[in-house]
């Protein structure tokens, strides 16, 4: 029915937060939610939170926002998620940071790397003799910059993390996991004759 | 592992502890959780639990079926019918393997169980051992949750909140891999404490007294209302709710296959079956109310049709328990998130009592129409070989809308469900969302066992029977009552009706001959009649249905006969062909 769907209009970058448990296998029950809708994941991060015991994930994807909304309520779905939120760029500060190794004696030779640097915002991470290692932490643009001034002075390696990303508009979420701990148990889960007789559940 | 302190069972701290196997601490949590039946078949890597079934075999019966698929379709034809949860056992490897289908088909169809399965000893994971497949990565897009247990401190807490998983919110397959060493392993067993709270799992979403409101309000002041319900009525005990809001609302009301049975096929507003091969009435109708109150059900694409043609006209008001199924396929005006239990009552409470009686009208208009062009000749032929339809009919007429109807995949499944009458509540069974040939043999032996005292008739097709037919092996060993029908076209009949109709009649394969079912089943000591008559049709079923344990009746239909009404592929639910 696929040509029967019209064109989604309006993608644009979204930043879904994941609140979690720490849980083996979460991280490919989130997965396959993308996977299945043949969605590309364009930058995941994992992270503790500012919670003890609870992970954050940060997922970037270009998506509509209807899209965006089902992925998410499938993700808040999973049994070890506690919450999703997503936002575009516009709602949270974000930063990624990348790494780059460049051959020292031709950046000696050819460059003032202190010009190269202030001009960039880097900081050199590493000097060695045989190569130098500059950081710089930014918007995907500021940190691609820097891989083309580099370039021409032979850069060896070039690495980029994933996103993260704080929501400006959020309380954090020590407040909501309290709710979250809260929650009245669920009642009449169990209908079963032994649950009236407590001494009855050895059944040895 | 979270577990809500203040609802502990049995207070750990003032039981004695119990030196006991990671085996024995499964069983028992299987008893406390009120599991008296488990489906299963054993194996090496599940040999320690095999074990310790054989000191249980008072208090757990358990059902060696032919094939791990056999085992969880048993489980789901005893969960649909029982209400409880089904369990299930295999061991690693191919067992757990054969446990996929299954696992698909009780996620899609919102089934609760609970599936055990024997893994390598822990220190082998990851190792290419014999038998060893990763079985939490297999499963996972399959399951509610699943999880890997390799230490037996674990059982207790991990088995508790499976089955809580399993059966609350909305219901699903829960699997749980138990390596060897935990099987095996001794501990100190605290006793055990049934889950009912698990921090970041919310099985119902809070309660939106605003939605209600605007709900019945919405309900209020439509002309043409129209409730499609679901199984969601059925998985919330919800059937009395909802008959009232029915009642007291004067709504016609249509039902997708799994809510079949939520109100009796008589009820003067049951309008009929939605979808592909639904009835006419609700179909068109569909893209003719006002309103539309969707309760329990998840606008499935055999249900909607072409998307984009659907209802267009119409308010949507959606019941759902599940958040994601809210606006997933449809818009909706008014979405009213809970359980149906709890929120019908308060909707009925808002909606005025009132009879929607020339809007009913129209929908018999539109019965009267489709008795005429299809229903008539399908039930009642005078002439010519029998049809699926009047073996369903006369069946109807001897069960009295009692018995379970058990269904397979193909021509025999819509027929059987458009025409079977149920006067009780989890009388249909069927593979909905997944489709699974083969499913109909075994979960009708898992059903009988959810409903002993109802009669179990399972219709499967001559290609859907050969799936899973060893599974009379099953019914052979335990006697089970089962009454097995099969409509016999000599084809893959719904394949069939697809190339001829969208395909100019290119039979491409579907052409698919049969043992003799009679001797087969003979084979297993279950005794058996073939007819071609439509003379010996009442008497034959009499004699199944009459019959002391299990029977099986294969009934010569005719060929090339389609199933009609029909939404085609790609059309909105309006352009249903009658022929
Ligand atoms: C496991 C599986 N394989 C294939 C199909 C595709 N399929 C759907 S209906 C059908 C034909 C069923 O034939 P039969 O069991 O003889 O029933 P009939 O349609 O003739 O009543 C097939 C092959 C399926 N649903 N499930």
């Amino acid at each position: 029915m696929s040509d029967q769907n019209t064109l989604p209009e309006g993608k644009q970058e979204f930043n879904i937060t994941v609140y979690t448990e720490n849980q083996i296998g979460l991280l490919n029950r989130i997965a396959i939610i993308f996977t299945r809708r043949k969605i590309n994941i364009d930058s995941l991060n994992t992270s503790p939170s500012e919670i003890e015991s609870i992970h954050r994930f940060n997922i970037v994807i270009n998506e509509t926002e209807d899209v965006v909304r089902k992925l998410c309520r499938q993700i808040e779905k999973q049994v070890e998620v506690l919450k999703v939120y997503y936002h575009t760029n516009a709602d949270v500060i974000w930063q990624e940071m990348a790494l780059y190794k460049v051959p020292a004696d031709i950046i000696a030779e050819k460059a003032s790397v202190e010009r190269l640097l202030r001009e960039n915002g880097a900081r050199a991470v590493v000097i060695r003799k045989d190569y130098i290692v500059f950081e710089t932490t930014g918007h995907r643009e500021e940190t691609d910059n820097l891989i083309s001034v580099l370039q021409p002075f032979g850069l060896i390696e070039f690495v980029r993390s994933a996103r993260i990303a704080i929501i400006k508009d959020s309380e954090g979420f020590n407040r909501k996991l309290r709710e979250f701990e809260q929650m009245e148990p669920g009642e009449d889960v169990i209908e079963n004759e032994y649950l009236n007789q407590r001494d009855k559940v050895f059944t040895m | 592992m979270e577990v809500a302190q203040q609802d502990v069972l049995t207070a750990p701290e003032q039981q004695a502890a119990v030196e006991l196997t990671g085996s024995a601490a499964l069983l028992e949590a299987l008893i406390v959780e009120g599991t008296e039946t488990i489906f299963g078949y054993p194996g090496g890597a599940i040999m320690p639990i095999y074990d310790a079934l054989y000191d249980y075999k008072e208090k757990l019966d358990h059902i060696l079926v032919r094939h791990e698929q056999g085992g969880i379709h048993a489980g789901q034809g005893y969960a649909r019918t029982s209400g409880k949860v089904g369990v299930v056992f295999a061991t690693s490897g191919p067992g757990a393997t054969n446990l996929v289908t299954g696992l698909a088909d009780a996620q899609i169809d919102s089934t609760p169980l609970v599936c055990i399965t024997g893994q390598v000893f822990a220190h082998l994971l990851g190792t290419d051992a014999f038998q060893e497949t990763d079985v939490i990565n297999i499963t996972t897009p399959v399951t509610k949750w699943n999880y890997q247990i390799t230490d037996a401190n674990e059982i207790p807490e991990v088995i508790a909140k499976a089955f809580y998983i399993a059966r609350s919110g909305r219901p699903g397959p829960v699997l749980i891999d138990i390596t060897k060493n935990a099987q095996i392993q001794k501990f100190q067993f605290k006793g055990y404490t049934p889950c009912n709270h698990i921090r970041s799992y919310r099985p119902k979403p809070i309660i939106r007294p605003s939605f209600i409101e605007r709900a019945a309000q919405v309900i209020n002041e439509a002309k043409k209302p129209f409730i499609l319900w679901g199984q969601g009525v059925l998985l919330g005990k919800a059937e009395q709710e909802f008959k009232a809001f029915v009642e007291k609302s004067g709504i016609p009301a249509a039902w997708t296959i799994l809510g079949a049975g939520a109100i009796p096929t008589d009820h003067p507003q049951n309008v009929g079956m939605l979808g592909m091969h639904g009835n006419y009435g609700p179909n068109v109708l569909t893209n003719e109310c006002d309103v539309l109150i969707a309760i329990g059900m998840r606008f499935d694409d055999r249900v909607t049709g072409r998307l984009d043609k659907y209802a267009k006209q119409a308010k949507v008001i959606h019941l759902d328990i599940d958040p994601a199924e809210i606006d997933k396929n449809v818009k909706t005006h008014v979405a009213v998130w809970g359980d149906c239990k709890e929120t019908l009552p308060l909707l009925t409470q808002f909606v005025e009592a009132k009879q929607h009686t020339e809007w009913l009208a129209k929908f018999n208009e539109f019965t009267r129409q489709e008795e005429e062009q299809v229903i008539n000749a399908e039930l009642h032929p005078q002439t010519g070989e029998m049809t699926m339809g009047e073996v369903i009919d006369q069946l109807n007429g001897l069960t009295n809308g009692d018995a379970v109807i058990v269904t397979d995949v193909g021509q025999h499944q819509m027929v059987g469900c458009r025409y079977a009458k149920f006067n009780k509540t989890r009388s249909n069974v069927t593979s909905g969302g997944l489709g699974t040939m083969g499913f109909a043999l075994p979960a009708a032996i898992g059903a009988k066992y959810g409903a002993k005292d109802r009669p179990v008739v399972a219709v499967i097709g001559d290609g859907g029977f050969q799936m899973t037919l060893q599974e009379m092996g099953t019914i052979m060993q335990t006697g089970i009552d089962v009454k097995i029908l099969i409509l016999n076209n000599q084809f893959l009949g719904m394949v069939r009706q697809w190339q001829e109709l969208f395909n100019e009649r290119r039979y491409s394969f579907v052409d698919i001959q049969s043992p003799d079912f009679v001797q087969v089943a003979k084979g297993y000591g279950i005794a058996g009649r073939s007819i071609k008559e439509r003379a010996d049709l009442k008497g034959a079923l009499e004699e199944m249905l009459n019959s002391k344990g299990s029977f099986l009746l294969e009934v010569m239909v005719t060929k090339e006969n389609n199933v009609f009404p029909m939404v085609p592929q790609g059309c909105s639910v309006s352009e249903i062909r009658l022929k």
